[in-house]
């Protein structure tokens, strides 16, 4: 036997338990910044108060429902492949895609509205405010731009999936791969769900 | 009889049927000689760097110079020898062979993580060159000095940072591995210690390695955008950065040292003719240390700045952690007793590897309790203490690992006297070159200097003609092993009569390692 003639072993379990302990790796990488979050606002606790009346609660809050509504159009394209509804499903990873795209076009508004009033890490503007205020800003651009990064990474990933759908490589007998794509999308939505009340509500 | 799996057609030709391959032994290859390159380059600058001290006064390096080659030597050394050393290459050659799978869960995985590896390496290297020059902070990249110093620091942890992904993704494969792919009758109780000290060390890498690769990114941000987390002027604590930084490099400490050990577990039984004495007392010990070691990275800050109770404590489990190891300890030296032992070359270096250990665990202690942690600290104690773990534990264990899975890896036979020279000099070399690195501490010398005081000439030659017996060692081993790849005697499929599964396969095995799917009756270490 040669290695050409490798049989493709498919195990189902094998690949979820990779994907749960990928996840874990994810949560102690943003762990670590929930780690410098809390010591810095242990510190200046009033000076991030101030500093979170920056934010602009209703995009925050219009973010927050686009993502949830993104994880929910991606479980229900899982749903769909598993009973073989081809087209449902990449409608359902289409709407993903887009909602997906939505965020990050709200976040950019968000930034720049905030870098045009030079509100930007070692900015003039912010260097003469207090510290409490300039560790606010990096770690608001800090986590909210990895943040950013992951969704990207997983809007890839998830046109990605949509031609292994659209193929035939993603059916209702080898749906995993779109699993664990759902799965990575679910935890890049709930690092969100902690970072929206962190930078705009307990302020 | 089915041909090797270094004969066997591959998809792509020559050496492109290596570096894209998804043969875990191959790939374990692939490991084993970048890691040893790696190795070797370490090593040379180390001994430059015993050079440069063998007197005080400036010979050739000027103070610059220095800092870049001992940062270079560190980094080399732990991210690019020491924590894949074991794992990535003997790891991914033997534990599938042990556990009876015909591969890793992920092959393709396992061969992206070696890319990620080589990558990370090049770049690493790359920094040297480009820039501000050599990155000159130390292997710790403490900050604010690795904010603020001129020389190419992000390129080099973007580098790390690499390798920190490879490590984890190596971590995740071999656990989905071992729970998932185990033969039928392959019981946890049933595994071999190496199998559980792989087991355990992935662990560490997956959970320990993330946050080193947030703190590694956290100085490219800081260095590029200045948002000021590590900077005082700006409100940023310094000393987060050491608890962040400590966090994951004490464990990694364990994902250098663990391998080592479930090395040694498996060479004793074999060469003492006898099953391991406290088999569940050595894989929980392994477990153990892989969790406590996650609460004492605190005990690398003694002198950072904490409260007394934090230190209190953090001393107080750097004790406990000791425990586990101990408990390894002796039950070796039980498996020892009233053995028939067999003293080949992987028992001599395993015996080696106690000794050495022993000492680095019990100095470990020394600098573990507060009041002499203050004396010893930033001393050549430390530079002591940790070769004679890293070095004289996890080095010695990946030779003593080296030697008895040669066989297996190659289906030749080393030479053993020249192994056993080999191991002598190494032993010999290794203490007069570190243990004057005690003495020199326990007296004052500072650690990470070009030069020193006239009154600390005696021991600094010692150590350096040591260095030099080392290197002697070193060169005897590693042309025994390169010489018999070549020229060796056959060795048959289980030359040490061993009862472990891997080796009830052909030797090296075929791709898909048994040629009939192997079901396991009893455990590892019964020889009747
Ligand atoms: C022949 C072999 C070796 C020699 C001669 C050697 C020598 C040295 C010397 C002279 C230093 C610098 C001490 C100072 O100025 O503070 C050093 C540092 C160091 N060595 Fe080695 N070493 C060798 C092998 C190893 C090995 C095998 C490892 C790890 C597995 C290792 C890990 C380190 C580390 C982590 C440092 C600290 C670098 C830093 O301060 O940032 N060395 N070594
Ligand atoms: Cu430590």
């Amino acid at each position: 036997m040669n290695e050409t003639a490798h049989i493709e072993h498919r195990d189902y379990a094998a690949a979820k338990l990779g994907m749960w302990l990928f996840l874990f790796t994810e949560i102690l990488l943003f762990g670590g910044m929930f780690l410098v979050y809390a010591e810095y606002r242990q510190l200046n606790t009033a000076a991030f108060h101030e500093a979170g009346r920056e934010m602009n609660i209703f995009i925050g809050a219009a973010n927050t429902v686009i993502l949830l509504t993104s994880s929910l159009t991606m479980a229900l394209a899982i749903s769909a492949i598993k009973k073989g509804m081809k087209i449902r499903s990449l409608l359902f990873q289409a709407a993903t895609v887009l909602l997906g795209l939505g965020f990050l076009v709200n976040k950019y508004f968000e930034w720049s509205d905030h870098i045009r009033k030079g509100l930007y890490p070692d900015s003039p503007v912010l260097l003469a405010m207090s510290h409490g205020k300039i560790l606010f800003f990096g770690l608001y651009y800090v986590m909210t731009g990895i943040h950013a990064l992951h969704v990207i990474i997983g809007l890839s990933v998830i046109i990605f999936m949509f031609a292994l759908t659209l193929r035939g490589n993603i059916s209702d007998t080898d749906y995993v791969k779109l699993e664990n794509t759902g799965l990575f999308w679910h935890i890049v939505d709930i690092i969100w769900i902690y970072l929206f009340p962190l930078f705009y509500l307990i302020l | 009889m089915e041909a090797s799996f270094y004969h066997a057609k591959t998809r792509y030709p020559g050496i492109f049927g290596w570096i894209f391959t998804t043969d875990h032994k191959r790939v374990g290859l692939l490991y084993l000689f970048s890691t040893l390159s790696f190795f070797a380059v370490g090593v040379s600058l180390g001994l430059t760097m015993r050079l440069e001290l063998i007197r005080s006064g400036m010979h050739f390096y000027s103070a610059q110079t220095y800092n870049a080659i001992f940062t270079l030597h560190g980094v080399i050394m732990i991210f690019l020898f020491i924590i894949p050393g074991i794992p990535s290459s003997l790891g991914n050659f033997i534990m599938p062979l042990q556990i009876g799978a015909r591969d890793v869960a992920f092959p393709k995985i396992n061969i992206l993580s070696w890319g990620l590896f080589i990558m990370g390496g090049a770049i690493a290297v790359t920094s040297l060159f480009t820039g501000g020059g050599p990155p000159d902070t130390g292997w710790t990249f403490y900050v604010p000095y690795s904010i603020r110093t001129g020389t190419n620091i992000s390129l080099a942890v973007f580098g790390v940072f690499l390798i920190g992904l490879s490590s984890t993704l190596t971590g995740m494969n071999f656990l989905t591995t071992i729970h998932r792919l185990r033969a039928p009758g392959m019981t946890w109780k049933r595994m071999t210690l190496f199998t559980w000290s792989i087991y355990a060390t992935s662990w560490i890498q997956l959970l320990a390695t993330p946050v080193l690769a947030i703190t590694l990114l956290l100085i490219i941000i800081e260095r590029n955008f200045g948002v000021g987390f590590f900077d005082p002027a700006k409100g940023g604590d310094p000393i987060l950065f050491e608890h962040m930084f400590w966090i994951y490099s004490h464990p990694a400490v364990y994902i250098m040292i663990l391998p080592a050990m479930g090395t040694v577990t498996d060479i004793i039984p074999v060469f003492t003719r006898r099953n391991i004495f406290g088999y569940s007392f050595i894989a929980a010990s392994s477990l153990a240390i892989a969790f406590v070691g996650y609460l004492v990275w605190g005990h690398h800050m003694f002198t950072s700045g904490m409260s007394d109770t934090a230190r209190i404590i953090f001393s107080l489990l750097t004790f406990i952690v000791a425990v586990p190891s101990g408990i390894k300890v002796f039950n070796w030296i039980a498996s020892l007793y009233k053995g028939s032992i067999r003293m080949n070359a992987p028992l001599l270096y395993t015996l080696a590897f106690i000794f050495l250990f022993s000492i680095g665990g019990l100095t470990g202690l020394v600098q573990g309790a507060l009041a002499t942690a203050v004396h010893v600290h930033g001393t050549y104690f430390i530079v002591g203490h940790f070769h004679y773990v890293m070095f004289g534990g996890a080095g010695f264990g990946f030779f003593a690992g080296l030697h008895y899975w040669f066989p297996k890896i190659t289906g030749k036979l080393y030479e053993e006297h020249l192994a056993k020279l080999a191991c002598f000099f190494l032993f010999i070399g290794f203490n007069m070159l570190y243990f004057s690195m005690f003495v020199l501490g326990w007296e004052g010398m500072p650690r990470r200097y070009y030069d020193y005081l006239p009154r600390f000439n005696g021991p600094n030659l010692v150590a350096t003609i040591g260095s030099w017996i080392l290197a002697m060692g070193l060169i005897i081993m590693f042309y025994n092993l390169i010489h018999s790849l070549f020229a060796g005697n056959k060795a048959g499929d289980n030359p040490w009569e061993a009862a472990s599964l891997e080796w009830q396969t052909t030797s090296p095995p075929p791709v898909e390692n048994f040629a009939t799917q192997p079901v396991v009756t009893k455990g590892p270490y019964e020889f009747r």
